[in-house]
């Protein structure tokens, strides 16, 4: 018997591959698959008292969601503020990617180890610097005060959608820099050179060419960052205010100090359903696009 | 190629600042002479760093982010080789489902992830503590530890391995002497940036420590009192210096060996 799933074993890739992939498996499984499984059923059931949860089946709590005010409008305001953070992130790293694709010569990855250098250092200190810099006593407002072009310090920067916004903007930059970079280089200069060539304008060589062939790049850098910044919790609690405050804030406290888990599952479960929405609306766009293009 | 474009590289320079000065008002400040973190500058001093050797709280969170950066780095990294290997050597039915199934946990949000795991340790009725933590940085790691081992082993020449065994070696020592040489490079900066993302990972921790805070929650507990946040400052400067040291270390090393190509990156983008 042994030797004959030795020999089956021996002559199947499947088998083998399969053996070496399962300890991760197993990990996803247990760490993460069973786990959001059982969140998921939490999110229907009912906190009777302050340690007390009633097991039987209910969707009370996804009303609760959707006819409370508070929730649905930091649904909104979290799919928001991912909305704009995802452009503008998008927008400001393309050129240096550009940059670096097509004019950098030497060294090509000492300015990519750099540009990513930053993303590595910790994500909790590099949203506190944010709030030395734009704090009402921070460096921006303390430089303008000293420099005379201010008497109060300017409010709205620090505990604000804006505050959030920035940090965002400048937390996940290395996430929409690498696959955009990635897909501007795969590019074959000659094409460009050749659309030179035949008389269109660098205007119009970005537009037909250089822009469509870097899509791939552009969902990736879309979805990796937009998946994470719905979700965040970190920058909307140290720089959000009130104003600022996205959902996962909430979600925080049903599983905290308001101890109400399972409309905290509720509310998880909606924020994962969004972004799933979210991933197949840009991946079928993106399908689409591509298919006209080729 | 095109020649030259002086704005592109201007644009591209101010964009590095706004990469860089944020992350340098940490240090900058951790040796200010005040308690306010304001311009002008009013005087040098080490103090803040004598402050925060001096904090016996800390030494504890450090030693705790240093066991569960240990383990969750060792863990990951021998549950992602395993995996790259399958990926980089064979085809097989259900690769792409397997694929994103590893890959999920970098991909959602992670406060879902810290919820699932934080419901479901509960419900067993074990205690919070740096145990899920751990866990939840394992699973966390896996994927970026499985993309950093695919680049090093793609390309790989698996006849090396082949030639080995056909000699008699058994599967182990064939691993021993042929594989584990040439995957080492790989395998070693896998465990550097693992243990750099356990060691800075902040939401798994806020959710699951319980009273055994790591050094990101010590940091966050700190951060609400201006008159602690001197010190904060110091331990801050310290762990950029530290996490910038090992990540250009495991850059260094994961592209020791490898074609120029494809060295390009910390971590392989895979479409």
């Amino acid at each position: 018997m042994l030797q004959v799933w030795k020999s089956f074993y021996a002559r199947s890739d499947p088998a083998k591959a399969y053996s070496l992939l399962s300890p991760a498996l197993i990990l996803v499984t247990l760490a993460m698959l069973i786990p959001l499984g059982l969140m998921l059923s939490f999110s229907f059931f009912t906190q009777t008292s302050f340690t007390e949860i009633d097991y039987s089946f209910t969707i009370t709590r996804y009303i609760d969601f959707f006819q409370s005010n508070l929730l649905v409008s930091l649904l909104i305001k979290s799919v928001k503020i991912s909305f704009i953070v995802t452009f503008v992130t998008l927008l400001t790293a393309y050129p240096v990617c550009y940059y670096i694709a097509f004019y950098v010569k030497k060294n090509k990855m000492l300015w990519l180890v750099l540009l990513t250098l930053p993303f590595w250092t910790s994500y909790l200190l590099r949203v506190f610097s944010w709030k030395i810099i734009l704090g009402t006593k921070g460096v921006i407002n303390s430089s303008l005060i000293n420099a005379g072009l201010l008497s109060e310090p300017l409010t709205f920067l620090m505990y604000s959608e804006t505050a959030v916004i920035i940090t965002l903007t400048h937390a996940w930059a290395a996430f929409a820099l690498l696959p955009l970079y990635v897909s501007l280089d795969k590019i074959d200069f000659s094409l460009i050179e050749a659309a030179r060539d035949l008389g269109l304008s660098r205007l119009e060589t970005f537009w037909k060419i250089t822009l469509p062939l870097s899509l791939p790049g552009i969902i990736g850098a879309i979805l990796i960052i937009f998946i994470p910044t719905v979700g965040d919790y970190v920058t909307p609690a140290l720089l959000g205010g009130t104003d600022g405050r996205m959902l996962s804030n909430m979600i925080q406290a049903y599983f905290g100090k308001v101890n109400n888990l399972p409309l905290g599952a509720a509310s998880a479960t909606i924020m994962l359903i969004t972004v799933a929405i979210v991933t197949m609306i840009v991946s079928y766009t993106t399908k689409k696009l591509t298919q006209r293009i080729s | 190629m095109e020649q030259k474009n002086n704005t592109l590289l201007i644009y591209t320079l101010l964009y590095f600042a706004f990469l860089y000065i944020p992350v340098l008002f940490l240090p900058i400040f951790s040796f200010n002479d005040a308690n306010y973190m304001s311009f002008p500058l009013s005087g040098f001093t080490t103090e803040h760093y004598e402050e925060m050797w001096a904090k016996t709280n800390l030494h504890k969170a450090l030693w705790a982010s240093i066991k569960v950066g240990v383990v969750a780095s060792v863990v990951s990294t021998t549950i992602a080789l395993f995996a790259a290997k399958a990926f980089a050597r064979y085809k097989f039915r259900g690769q792409n489902i397997s694929y994103g199934a590893i890959m999920i946990p970098f991909l959602i949000p992670e406060i879902i992830l810290a919820v699932a795991i934080l419901v479901i340790w509960l419900s067993l009725g074990f205690k919070l503590g740096l145990v899920p933590v751990t866990l939840g940085h394992i699973l966390f790691c896996t994927p970026f530890a499985m993309l950093i081992l695919i680049a090093r082993i793609e390309g790989f020449d698996f006849s090396l391995e082949e030639a080995s065994r056909d000699l008699g070696e058994n599967a182990w020592g064939t691993f021993y002497r042929v594989s584990l040489p040439l995957y080492l490079p790989g395998i070693i900066a896998s465990l550097l940036l693992s243990f750099i993302i356990s060691f800075d990972e902040f939401v798994l921790a806020f959710f699951l420590t319980g009273s055994d805070a790591t050094l990101p929650m010590y940091m966050w507990a700190q951060m609400r009192f201006i008159q602690k946040l001197p010190h904060v400052l110091a331990l801050g400067a310290v762990i950029i210096v530290f996490t910038t040291f090992i990540v250009l270390l495991a850059f260094w090393l994961r592209n020791l060996g490898q074609g120029k190509e494809k060295a390009e990156f910390g971590i392989k983008i895979h479409e």
